[in-house]
Formats: C-alpha cells, structure tokens, sequence
C-alpha cells in the first residue's frame, strides 16, 4: 500500500461517520428539495465497499483491480436501481460525485503539514472518484439500453397476434415492414399455433404491409413453404392493387400459393373448403341491410 | 445398428420415427422401405415425424428421395406431424420438398392417402 491510500486508508478508518456525515449533508444540498433521495444505508455500504477495495487492493487508481469488485458491484445495482426509478444519469453520477468535498476537506485537515501528501493523494482520490462516476454513468445506460431492449421485445411480440377466425382457420394480420427478424418469429408463432389448434388453413393478411419488395416476397414464400411442410394450407390476402403491379412488375414468383384481396375472400375460401356454404336467413331485411352498408 | 420399424396397415405403410435418426440408419430406412412398398404392392407410405426434433440437410434429402423412391413403385408418401422448428429448418436449408404430400397429423395424412386412393381409382374407372 502506497503512501497515498494509506492516507485515505487512515481518514476513511479513523473519521468515518464525519465522513459520511458530511456526504450526506452534500447530497442534500445538490440536492435541494427532493431529487437526490438516498437512505443513509445506500452511502453507508457505499463508504464500507470503498474502505475494503483500499484495503484489499493496496492501491486507489485502479477501478478495474480485482479488490474493487465489492463497489463496482455496488455501484451497478445503484445505478440501474436509479435508472428503473427514471432518475437523470447526471443525478446519478452526480452522487457519487458529492462524495469529493468531504474526502477532500478530511485529507485536507489531517495532512496539512505534509503538502506533498496532501495533493497527491487528493489526486489519487479524484481520479478513483472520476473512474466511480464513470462507472455508474455507464452502469446506468446499460441498464437504460436493457429496458429499450426489452421493450422493442414486447412491441415485436404486440405486432404479431395469430387469431382464430374459424374451426380450423387460423390468421395473421401483419402489420408494419417485414424484416427476417420478425418474418422469424411471425412464422414461429404461426407454425406453433396450427400445432396447438390443429388447422389446416392459415391466412396471412398483408393489408398492413406497406411495401413489398423481392426480400418481402422471399421471407413471405419462406413461411408458406414451411407452412406447407408441416402440412397446412396458406392463403395470402390483403394484396392492395399497387402492391399486386409491384409484385408483378418485379417479377415475383407467388406460383402455388393462393392469393387474395382480402381477408373477406380468404375467408370465403376457406369455408368452401371446409365445406361450409354462407346463406341469409332474412331475405327481408336484405335490402335494409345493403343500403346501411352502403351509408 | 438401428433400424426404423415399417408396419403394414393394408396397402399403407406406416413408418413412425421415435429416434433421431443416423444417416445410416436414415439409409437403411429407404432400403427397407423400398423392398417393403413391392412386396406388399403399397399404395401408400405415411411417415410419421412428430418426435423429430433435429434434422439436417441429409434427413431432409432422405425424405424426398424416399418420396421419390415410392412414387417409383406406384405409392404415395405422406409426411405428418412435422414440428415447428423442422419445418423453419428445412425452409433455411433451402429444401422446400416440392414433390412430398404432408398432412398436420397421421389421422389426416390416413384421410388424405385414403382420399388420393379413391381418386386414382375412380380415374381407373373412368379409362
């Protein structure tokens, strides 16, 4: 152990509560009102970690030494506490921040007969400080960037609901640009669910697709394809005119898939299929209905 | 070595795959099948994959050649009960298996073969 965290070593042993005391008190005042709640608990383990990575790595500039590995734990779960309570990343390295005025003032007392000391370990004890804020800055972002993460999860999950239209008729309305990641797991989902439920017709409906490009086009067949290996049917609908002249214009191959414009029709097929015929039971009422339609 | 039990039911072979299979066992499989389908003249061939888990480009050719094999001999062959994961696998590999039948379960893989037999038969009615 150098010179330098022996010192600190010393101030942070012998005068710990002032230490700590004087912590506080900052923490309040950049505080102000509310902002930068902490619990006296939080800066206590925080002071404890400190003193123990001095002592078990002999040094203080090291933040990445093995000793440390207490308080940068420590300051991690700090930080993503902090981050899934939504405070600012400024406020959350700025705590640690506050922690150099008393460390600075304790060293300053204790060595002011020995200047040269004196600075260096303050030097020291900046730098350490510095790596810390650094480190929950980090730690905060990482855990920011975990919560993005986990949301774009759960938005691709929403886009993608299979519903069951009929006995054995299962459809996906896609909605938004197809990628290979959500073609993926569109396609999982789909082919999980006709095990589950045991259909033999999928229709996907493209309505909400807003271009169609040959790499569309391929990830589409790549469904089909493995929807027709496990046995099922697939009917593609929802096919705006503009996209039906694209695909036409591109030159893409839709051989042996039926298509259609709409879900309606889809639907249509699909009962004619399984057998059904849809009639009207009240003639009556038909041209009411037709005419509120219409309207 | 292993090899793949073939039943009989009439003039449908049914060939249920329980193991994942070895390429050699794969090949014994279409060896068996093959002299199986011409002495029981079998019109049809049902396999059954629902507990195949993991395939590889080899099984997935096998399943196609055999499909090719007993189309050869005058059967039809129908693949049931494939997973989810299989399926994605074999689109990825890029075998698309053009020239076999499936069906989602062997019930309906039965339905189906009973269904195509009928429709042979009555064109052989016709003619």
């Amino acid at each position: 152990m150098n010179q330098h965290s022996a010192a600190v070593e010393d101030l942070l042993s012998t005068h710990k509560e002032q230490v700590l005391a004087q912590w506080q008190e900052e923490l309040r005042a950049v505080a102000g009102t509310g902002g930068l709640h902490t619990e006296t608990r939080e800066t206590e383990q925080l002071l404890d970690a400190l003193l123990d990575g001095i002592r078990s790595s002999g040094g203080i500039t090291d933040l990445e030494a093995a000793g440390w590995a207490r308080l940068r734990e420590q300051l991690t779960q700090l930080s993503a506490s902090r981050a899934a309570q939504g405070s600012t990343a400024a406020d959350t390295s700025r705590f640690v921040l506050a922690l150099k005025k008393p460390l600075f003032s304790g060293l300053q007392r204790r060595l002011s007969t020995q200047p040269e000391l004196m600075v260096g370990a303050t030097w020291d004890v900046s730098t350490l400080l510095d790596a810390m804020a650094q480190l929950t800055v980090s730690a905060y972002q990482r855990s920011r960037e975990d919560i993005i993460a986990r949301q774009q999860e759960e938005l691709l999950e929403l886009s993608t609901p299979v519903v069951k239209l009929w006995g054995g008729v299962l459809a996906v309305p896609m909605i938004g640009t197809l990628d290979s990641g959500r073609t993926q797991l569109i396609m999982e989902t789909l082919l999980q669910r006709i095990v589950e439920t045991g259909s033999s017709l999928a229709i996907i409906d493209i309505t909400g697709v807003p271009t169609v490009d040959t790499l569309v086009a391929q990830h589409l067949l790549k469904t089909v394809t493995a929807i027709r290996l496990m046995g099922a049917d697939c009917i593609i609908s929802g096919i705006r005119p503009q996209i039906a002249q694209t695909i036409v214009h591109l030159g893409i191959d839709l051989e042996g898939i039926t298509t259609k414009a709409t879900l309606a029709d889809a639907l249509a097929v699909a009962l004619k299929r399984a057998g059904f015929a849809v009639t009207r039971t009240k003639a009556a009422t038909a041209a009411a209905d037709l005419s509120s339609l219409a309207g | 070595m292993q090899r793949i039990p073939i039943l009989q039911m009439g003039r449908t072979l049914l060939v249920t795959i329980q193991v994942d299979l070895q390429d050699q066992t794969a090949l014994a499989l279409q060896d068996d099948l093959a002299n199986r389908i011409q002495r029981a003249a079998a019109t049809g061939v049902l396999i059954d994959i629902s507990a195949l888990e993991i395939v590889d480009s080899f099984i997935g050719r096998m399943l196609a050649t055999i499909s090719g094999i007993a189309k050869v001999l005058g059967a039809t062959t129908v693949v049931v009960g494939m997973q989810p994961a299989v399926a994605i696998t074999l689109v990825e590999l890029g075998l698309s298996l053009d020239g076999v039948r499936t069906a989602l379960n062997v019930e309906r893989g039965i339905y189906l073969l009973r269904h195509l037999d009928e429709e042979q038969s009555h064109d052989l009615d016709e003619s």
